[in-house]
């Protein structure tokens, strides 16, 4: 059958079984956007493209389907930019569709015209420009594919509108073949054999789990062999969710906010057993300083992960759930790790997790704690970034994947707002909070009319504190509390909340807290809680950069 | 330390860009670089020489290389028998007083001149790095007015 360029589009975002895109119009999409016009796609209109990358982002984190997102050329495909580096940063499938200018025109300098491919190759898995309709249908097959297997990321399709219109027959193409793209998804039974070895032989295992268990769906398996072998599990802030937090063997996230008994215990572990984790600098610290007693078996898709930090004894390329599974099957034997297990429940006494309840102002602990208590723990909690992000990694107990969403590695200040829409609309039953800080929920605070507009009732709680809370922390600790153009002087939240028809809450005092999260979840429509917190609370423990990450700073004398 | 690798890559749009924004990226140093088709038109061969300080950093790039879409095989010619070339194209003084002396050193590393005109030759040399380098020191002295070296190509042994 005959279709245009346009058209084919919309087909194969059918067949993939994309249901909702994120997007904004312009020149280039035209031909694009006439066929959106009749689809039965829903298609949110956001009011910034950075915020349709972020909501296509959210969206996929939270069902695990790619997300996608529609920009015009030139700025339209410049303000996704943000949003797919943060995507590729945290390895989320997302599938960016751009127009371009008409290709005759490209590299004429054009009106909107940027090379959007070139701007895009470092910050995606892969991108492709179209100039000929004929590759379209299976351009878009690949893209798919390719954001979705092996170690998923953004992939980005630019096509200009002169391929938008053209005709040609369309063919899906049923298989999808790259012949230079076989990414490796079971372990090498060697390597899991001498790995389960070596589990048996260790008197202090500790799991080291990051994203990859939640991309690979491998929670089950996670603690069925976290439990199997009596190893304490650890995670990083992309790993929350991974393995229950309320679980025995869970001892929270590690790193420069982790938790001082989970950096105590890498630093006591005779073996680390990371799974789909990357030993980024905010995890390890001082790299000569890290887990110095442990051998390291690692457990990674993606082979570029693995001894490009930290040396690694036993290598293990492939799909983490299916590893794990392949783990048990060798583990007839177990370590015996019940004095190990002293040794954790002596440090979790020695480095609880604690802040200064004293005092009338708003700790915002106390909010976190509060929102996990009023929603059992069952909503999904998406953060900004700064303060309010670890507040919210160190407070909330998630025991669900994919219930935790957050700019992990790009950190963008921004993100959590959007992605709580992409989110709600991926899981509309399910209450969505942003955790926000009065200086990120301003980088997209536009997206409250994308909210009106199709009733998407998240809810979004601002940790006000006035500041860029955590520059302002890193100004009081290791800049002479010089702080340095890191005091806002923010809008009043609940108006601005309302000129859009949300509906904006403000509260002052610690009694008013519980109610104003119950209020807020109660009322059917988008709602902004303004907490004032105490101005100058710091994220603690907190290990300085570079350095040893037994080495914290408490914050309770 | 220098390492040669070879890089089969689809032969598309783009790829070139994407090999070396990988090594600015990552600040991996490119010595040299030579791309060219292969008997298979739809794949480009690039042989890429790489500065990197140690065994790590040699097994990122290739790593690297491996995950991106475009590149079918990574071949590290480091541990590999093979043979390897560059070309050297030189202009030099060609006076009548050097002509003799010029053949002698043209004759010892097999080297040619492909064109002379008036006081200048100029010289085609093809050899390993060394023998070019050594093939240039020997040239010196008669004064080189231009040198244009291409990348080192290079092939494995057998198979």
């Amino acid at each position: 059958m005959k279709m245009t360029g346009a058209q084919i589009l919309i087909e194969c975002l059918k067949r993939e079984g994309v249901e909702v895109m994120f997007g904004y119009p312009g020149g280039q999409v035209l031909p694009l956007f006439d066929k959106i016009y009749d689809t039965d796609i829903k298609f949110i209109l956001v009011r910034h493209e950075q915020g349709a990358a972020h909501a296509a982002d959210g969206y996929a984190r939270a069902t695990g389907k790619p997300g996608v997102c529609i920009a015009t050329s030139g700025p339209g495909a410049t303000n996704l930019v943000t949003g797919i580096a943060n995507a590729f940063m945290d390895s989320i499938p997302m599938v960016a569709i751009t127009g371009q200018v008409k290709s005759y025109l490209i590299g004429n300098d054009a009106f909107q015209e940027a090379d959007v491919t070139g701007i895009t190759r470092p910050i995606t898995k892969h991108n492709f420009l179209v100039k000929d309709v004929k590759d379209l249908a299976r351009t878009m097959r690949e893209a798919f594919y390719i954001a979705s297997t092996g170690r998923p990321g953004p992939v980005l399709i630019d096509v200009p509108s002169d391929v938008q219109m053209a005709e040609t027959e369309y063919i899906w193409p049923e298989r999808v073949e790259i012949r230079s793209y076989n990414p490796t998804y079971f372990g090498h039974p060697g390597q899991i054999k001498k790995a389960a070895k070596m589990i048996q032989a260790s008197k202090k295992p500790v799991v080291y789990a990051g994203g990859g268990i939640i991309s690979s769906s491998a929670h089950l398996v996670l603690r069925e062999f976290a439990e199997r072998i009596q190893a304490p599990v650890t995670w990083t802030l992309m790993g929350i969710g991974g393995f229950p937090a309320t679980n025995k063997l869970s001892l929270g996230m590690l790193g420069m906010h982790g938790t001082g008994y989970a950096n105590h215990a890498i630093t006591a572990s005779d073996l680390i057993i990371a799974v789909g984790a990357r030993f980024d600098d905010r995890v390890t610290g001082r790299l000569d300083a890290f887990a110095p007693k442990a051998k390291v078996i690692h457990i990674d898709i993606d082979p570029s992960s693995i001894s490009k930090n930290i040396r690694v004894d036993i290598p293990i390329v492939g799909d983490a759930r299916n590893i794990l599974g392949e783990l048990l099957e060798q583990m007839k034997k177990t370590p015996d790790t019940s004095s190990w297990l002293l040794e954790i429940d002596a440090l979790k006494k020695k480095y609880p997790m604690r802040y200064n309840k004293d005092g009338n102002k708003i700790k915002p602990q106390y909010v976190i704690e509060q929102i996990d208590e009023v929603t059992g723990g069952n909503a999904i909690i998406t953060t900004e970034v700064g303060q309010n992000q670890m507040w919210a990694a160190q407070w909330y107990k998630y025991n669900q994947p994919r219930t935790f969403i957050s700019s992990g590695g790009l950190g963008t200040m921004g993100f959590g707002f959007p992605a709580a829409m992409g989110a709600k609309i991926g899981y509309p039953d399910k209450i969505v909070f942003d955790i926000a800080g009065d200086g990120s929920i301003q980088m997209n605070i536009q997206e409250l009319a994308t909210c009106i507009c199709n009733k998407i009732n998240v809810k979004i709680a601002i940790l006000n504190n006035g500041y860029l809370g955590m520059v302002r922390q890193w100004q009081e600790l290791f800049y002479k509390k010089r702080y340095s153009h890191t005091c806002l002087t923010g809008p009043d939240f609940v108006k601005l909340a309302e000129s859009f028809g949300a509906a904006g809450i403000r509260v002052t005092k610690k009694e008013d807290v519980r109610q104003a999260i119950e209020k807020a979840i109660a009322i059917d429509n988008t709602v902004l809680i303004d907490f004032h917190i105490e101005p100058e609370e710091n994220v603690f423990p907190m290990v300085p950069a570079g350095e040893a990450i037994n080495t914290m700073i408490e914050g309770l004398a | 330390m220098k390492h040669t690798i070879s890089v089969l890559v689809e032969n598309k749009f783009g790829v070139l860009a994407r090999v070396a924004g990988l090594f600015s990226a990552r600040g991996y140093n490119i010595a040299s670089l030579a791309v060219s088709e292969t008997l298979d038109a739809s794949i480009s061969y690039m042989t890429i020489v790489v500065d990197a300080k140690d065994e790590t950093v040699l097994e990122q790039i290739k790593k690297q290389l491996n995950k991106l879409i475009d590149v079918i095989t990574v071949t590290d010619f480091t541990k590999k028998t093979h043979v390897e070339r560059e070309l050297a194209l030189v202009k030099i003084n060609y006076v009548a007083k050097d002509k003799a002396k010029i053949a002698s050193v043209l004759k010892k590393y097999v080297a040619k001149i492909v064109h002379s005109k008036a006081n200048t030759a100029i010289i085609e040399a093809v050899g390993e790095e060394e023998q070019i380098k050594a093939l240039l020191e020997s040239l010196g002295k008669f004064g080189i007015k231009e040198l244009i070296r291409t990348g080192k190509i290079a092939i494995t042994i057998g198979g």
